[in-house]
């Protein structure tokens, strides 16, 4: 494995190199082994232990819900956008989060800024609450929860975290 | 190229324009800027996505070849966009701009500077 540090990466790169060039002409492929080769030993003394998914299933259903929450959370912003805006009410949230994992956290994070009318904005330094802004807030408690059982509950499952 | 491929990819690139246009509005639009984040996170991801899947159908037919990168530079935005919010709220919290005045929880705000716990 020297010659290959991190296996899935290098073939991600490799695949991903092909498909943005639309092509599978021999320079190309040079090119792609070049950078499946290449990268993964450059950077892989910058890795941090991530833990793994333990629930492949449960994280694919995670994505679709993710999708599906995407189109709405959009639809719901432009209307947001649209409307009146003096009758907004804007608000900050600190929701207490109980992931033991970075990653998992970046995730919640992440999802939390594309879909429901928030952004997430900062987390505490002991990486138990994370700090959120609302375009509209209508009930604090009932926000929190939603978030807590529609994505952190998933996320804890899927990395058994 | 068959009329009902023209339709497709005109509603797609309808839909995507129609998105971008008002995440635009709202960057203009709304008061202060932690409201300002909302519109170009989210708005605009759909936005990019409808024209993006209106250029995939229509490289496809063009080319004979199923075209996936604009699936991938769609992926690439859903990964980034959050990650830019963030700082870009980040930033404005730390440099102590302050929220529109009606904004809820603004007590969090020092705690958030400092990235300590809320008080309970």
């Amino acid at each position: 494995m020297r010659f290959f540090p991190m296996p899935f990466h290098s073939m991600m790169l490799f695949v991903v190199w092909l498909l943005l060039n639309n092509s599978i002409s021999a320079g190309q492929i040079v090119l792609a082994a070049f950078f499946a080769i290449t990268i993964p030993w450059l950077v892989k003394d910058m890795r941090d232990e991530h833990p793994k998914i333990r629930r492949p299933f449960l994280a694919i259903r995670y994505v679709l819900m993710v999708m599906k929450d995407i189109v709405v959370a959009n639809v719901e912003v432009a209307l947001l956008i649209i409307g009146p805006i003096k009758k907004l009410q804007p608000g900050f949230v600190a929701i207490p989060i109980n992931l033991s994992s970075d990653l998992g956290i970046t995730i919640l994070a992440s999802t939390v800024s594309l879909t429901p009318g928030t952004v997430s904005a900062e987390i505490s330094k002991d990486k138990t609450w994370l700090y959120i802004h609302s375009l509209h807030l209508d009930d604090e408690q009932a926000l929190i929860a939603e978030i807590k059982t529609r994505y952190e509950a998933p996320i804890k499952e899927i990395f058994g975290c | 190229m068959p009329l009902y491929l023209e339709i497709i990819v005109c509603v797609l690139l309808l839909i995507g324009g129609i998105f971008l246009l008002v995440g635009s509005y709202g960057l203009a639009r709304l008061p202060d800027i932690y409201m300002r984040l909302h519109s170009p996170t989210k708005a605009s991801t759909l936005g990019i996505t409808g024209v993006l899947l209106a250029s995939m159908i229509l490289q496809s037919y063009l080319q004979d070849f199923v075209s996936i990168k604009e699936l991938l530079i769609t992926l690439f935005l859903l990964i980034t966009a959050p990650v830019a919010a963030n700082m870009i709220a980040k930033t404005a919290i730390h440099h102590g701009i302050k929220p529109l005045e009606k904004t809820r929880g603004k007590s969090l705000i020092e705690k958030m500077r400092h990235r300590n716990n809320p008080p309970e």
